[in-house]
């Protein structure tokens, strides 16, 4: 019997992989066109890594301060990305991202609200004007669970804990896609005329993270393997404020809402070490003194912000040299105080329970906190991926035919680092393009057959470690490569350390290749993680060689060895693609030039 | 309420502790003997992803954002239903084995895994959100926080089903085709309390959804991990409802004369 006869075959218009915001908002868009369409996700329905948003969603509504617009926003956008972002994706992102949040509630989200009644919006690192739609800080499950309760009324077929191994392809088209059901074990081939990949981020390859088992770069590693362009893969999102305590928990996010809420950040002499250094794009925008910062939160138009909501990127870096300058707290963070604000406002104990509850749970529950009267302890954690799948702006196609993508997983919406809150809109903006287009895709294709071979060959591949015994299992490998990450290609990077990094990958890639798991095919999370692991690899590569081509620092990326801006690498992006002979190679493309008017726009607000 | 812990401290106390976690399928299995070394601010699902690294990397658990906030590492420590991830080692009793099995209420796939499929076609057969007609003209509807308030108490739900696992409509009754169970109930109430909401779930409340069967035990709200009022706040005001519009002519009669 031959391995496709094995398979369970399903077959679909248009296959989505990942149910987080983005696979939904596709989903729920290409149907809605007419198609017929599955979704895949390796969780249940509803439990995807949207779920941990906390602070909210960006877009320029103005229903706290009328002043905001989207041209705004997009500047923002752009400034925060320092410019390498695709502007004609920013642009869109900043115009429909209003609409996209009022449809959610006409799907039956419930917003927090204004005192005249309208969608309240709080302040961000980087955000100009109070911008972010949230509830609470529980705003990306509120995002998942409208999406979810509306979309199972829109004719998706869903395939919960299912896991895709490889994007199947025919004369250079997709014709479908490969996995296994975790449950059981059993091999499944939906054929598919267009494929959204919408499976996140990848901060599982590093040891301090806020992402869950997730987040392994399975949609970057597939469409690589598919021969798909992937952009700006150096870009890696260290977010300013994880839990540092106790141990296992460390990496846990806390979100920047408390900081738009008034909290600050202190050393362990008890100074707000954010005021020292305030970068030159943002001197402009930035508070001098902490009482005007205070003005700032409370809603003063004339007041300037406080530094603690700086970019995330600055943040990160500056927390990172207090701690090493020996002024952290006693676990090697820094400290941020929301309880403070007792001094300013009454009842602030009730009002910090309301607007940041998750928090004070989190921190009450997990490290005996209580943030209404203490400090809380934090550091940089591993959160978001800038860079991933190369997509056309305007269609979220990559540059294989067929295969769209949108979401963390995609690229070039936040350029060298993300400011925080486009992601929960970048979601249901982008992945309404993606469902989108996808289906005219569909709607103007015919199937492509799958090829029996390479089903065969993938079928051998993922079976393997179970034929293997005696050998090492997955998770040393795993942490391994975790520590390679997270020392060798952090928060600081420079050329010897990242050499270093890529020999031992290749060295993991070995181990990798000789993995055994024991058990059997149910539910195994030995033999998951063993093909999970692969992903990984092929990502941190990508990492890896991208941040040594680029030789500055920028957004999210510190070079030790490089610590300048550098007007050359201003000009291009990186692509990392697989050769002819299985190796991969990063080339330099030039910026996509900005449109006049919108280079007018981001002019004019610097 | 959590329980309030000792202050960080940078020295990490170690010791063994005994599991017992239930490891077999829907034909059966037995309860397993682990030893795990334990440090401060462990949580249960710590010691779990331990085994499954060092002892058993065929352990089957169900995790996604170990932050309490995603509901899928529902199980069952020492007989109480909680999740994995916000259960604290230093809140269980010392010097005594910890016993893990699954969530006893729905079929066994593997190990600590469970089927909780059922909650999902269940939900689906509940009649969707149907909003009014927008308010404004750029889309947008007016809504006080006042009006909100109680529907987001609900939609704080991260469906981690601990609700449906210890309802003994469920859990000793098997009720599953008459009786969609608390989480759900309250799904049904979110959806009502909705002020945008156009639609009446009433009838199928009574008919289809069992709301009868509940007894008001508050076993739910005991254990839901995100503190809603489930019974107070959400089933017994649909109970009313219930009642106002199948049991009681007489109310229904006096408010029709009764100024609004």
């Amino acid at each position: 019997m031959s391995s496709l006869d094995r398979c369970t075959i399903h077959e679909h218009d248009v296959i989505v992989i990942g149910a987080g915001g983005a696979g939904l908002r596709a989903a729920i868009e290409a149907s809605a066109a007419g198609v017929t369409v599955g979704v895949i996700c390796k969780s249940l329905l509803g439990k995807a890594h949207t779920v941990m948003a906390e602070g909210g969603m960006a877009a320029a509504m103005g229903n706290v301060d009328d002043r905001d617009t989207w041209e705004v926003h997009f500047a923002d956008t752009m400034r925060g990305g320092q410019y390498l972002n695709n502007s004609t994706m920013a642009e869109r992102h900043a115009k429909d991202a209003p609409a996209r949040v009022r449809e959610l509630e006409g799907w039956g989200a419930v917003f927090d609200r204004t005192k005249d009644g309208k969608i309240l919006q709080r302040n961000f690192g980087g955000h100009r004007y109070p911008r972010l739609a949230h509830v609470g800080d529980r705003t990306g499950l509120e995002l998942i669970r409208t999406l979810q309760d509306h979309g199972i009324h829109q004719g998706l077929e869903v395939f919960m804990e299912m896991t895709v191994v490889t994007l199947l392809k025919s004369g250079g088209r997709i014709a479908g896609v490969f996995g296994y059901d975790r449950d059981r074990g059993r091999l499944h081939v939906w054929k598919a005329k267009a494929v959204i990949l919408a499976t996140g981020g990848l901060g599982k390859a590093f040891r301090i993270t806020s992402n869950s088992w997730e987040g392994t770069g399975d949609g970057q590693s597939l469409a690589y393997h598919a021969g798909a362009d992937l952009l700006d893969m150096e870009f890696v999102q260290f977010h300013p404020t994880g839990m540092v305590w106790p141990p296992s928990v460390r990496g846990i996010l806390v979100t920047e809402g408390v900081r738009g809420e008034g909290g600050v950040l202190r050393n362990s002499e008890g100074k707000r070490f954010m005021f020292d250094d305030v970068p030159e794009a943002y001197r402009a925008q930035v508070a001098t003194t902490e009482e005007e910062g205070w003005r700032y939160v409370c809603g003063d138009k004339n007041a300037l912000r406080p530094p603690e909501l700086l970019t995330r990127d600055h943040v990160a870096r500056c927390i990172n040299r207090e701690v090493k300058a020996g002024r952290g707290s006693p676990h090697g963070g820094v400290y941020l105080d929301i309880a403070w604000i007792k001094e300013k406002i009454p009842n602030a104990s009730e009002h910090i329970k309301r607007k940041l509850p998750s928090m004070y749970h989190q921190f009450r529950q997990l490290a005996g906190v209580d943030i209404t009267n203490e400090r809380m302890e934090v550091g940089p954690t591993t959160h978001y991926a800038m860079g991933g799948v190369a997509v056309d702006g305007n269609t979220q196609e990559s540059t294989v035919p067929g295969l769209f993508a949108a979401g963390e997983v995609a690229a070039g919406l936040h350029g060298a680092n993300r400011l925080g809150g486009n992601s929960l809109s970048d979601l249901v903006v982008f992945g309404k393009l993606a469902g989108e287009h996808a289906a005219k895709f569909a709607q103007a294709h015919t199937a492509v057959e799958v090829d029996p071979a390479e089903v065969e060959a993938h079928t051998r591949a993922i079976e393997a470690p179970f034929e293997r015994s005696g050998s090492e299992g997955p998770f040393a490998i795993q942490y391994a490569l975790q520590d390679v990450m997270q020392d060798l290609v952090g928060i600081v990077r420079t050329k010897d350390e990242m050499e270093q990094a890529l020999v031992r990958i290749g060295q993991l890639r070995e181990r990798c290749a000789r993995v055994s798991v024991c058990g059997h095919r149910e539910y195994n999370p030995g033999w998951h993680t063993a093909l999970d692991v692969g992903c990984m690899l092929t990502i941190s590569e990508a990492i890896t060689r991208c941040a040594l081509e680029r030789r500055e620092s920028r957004g999210a990326q510190f070079r030790e060895d490089y610590p300048q801006k550098s007007a050359e690498c201003a000009t291009f992006n990186l692509i990392a693609r697989k050769t002819a002979d299985g190796s991969m190679e990063v080339r330099r493309r030039p910026l996509v030039p900005t449109r006049p008017d919108l280079a007018a726009i981001i002019e004019m607000m610097k | 309420m959590p329980t309030t812990h000792t202050p960080p401290s940078t020295v990490h106390a170690t010791r063994t502790v005994e599991f017992k976690v239930w490891r077999g399928d829907s034909q059966g299995g037995e309860f397993k003997s682990y030893s795990v070394e334990v440090t401060d601010g462990m949580v249960v699902l710590d010691c779990i992803h331990r085994i499954q690294a060092d002892q058993a990397n065929d352990l089957a658990v169900r995790w996604n954002c170990k932050a309490g906030k995603c509901g899928s590492c529902s199980a069952e420590i020492n007989g109480n239903p909680k999740l994995m991830c916000m259960t604290r080692m230093d809140t269980l009793p010392q010097g005594e084995p910890v016993r893990v099995e699954p969530m006893r209420s729905f079929p066994s796939i593997r190990d600590l895994v469970t089927d909780v499929s059922w909650n999902f076609r269940a939900k689906k057969k509940i009649k969707p959100f149907k909003p009014r007609k927008p308010d404004n003209a750029d889309g947008s509807w007016t809504m006080y926080q006042i009006d909100v308030d109680r529907v987001q108490e609900f939609r704080k739900c991260i469906e981690c089903f601990l609700c449906q696992d210890v309802c003994h409509v469920l859990r000793d009754h098997h009720k599953h085709d008459e009786f969609i169970g608390p989480r759900l109930l309250m799904y049904t109430a979110m959806l009502e309390m909705n002020p945008l909401d156009t639609e009446s779930r009433v009838a199928d409340l009574k008919h289809h959804d069992g709301i009868g069967y509940c007894n008001i035990g508050k076993c739910c709200t005991k254990v839901c991990p995100e503190h809603i009022g489930i019974t107070d706040n959400a089933i017994i005001p649909m109970k009313e409802r219930v009642v106002d519009e199948f049991y009681d002519p007489l109310t229904r009669l006096f408010r029709m004369f009764k100024p609004r």
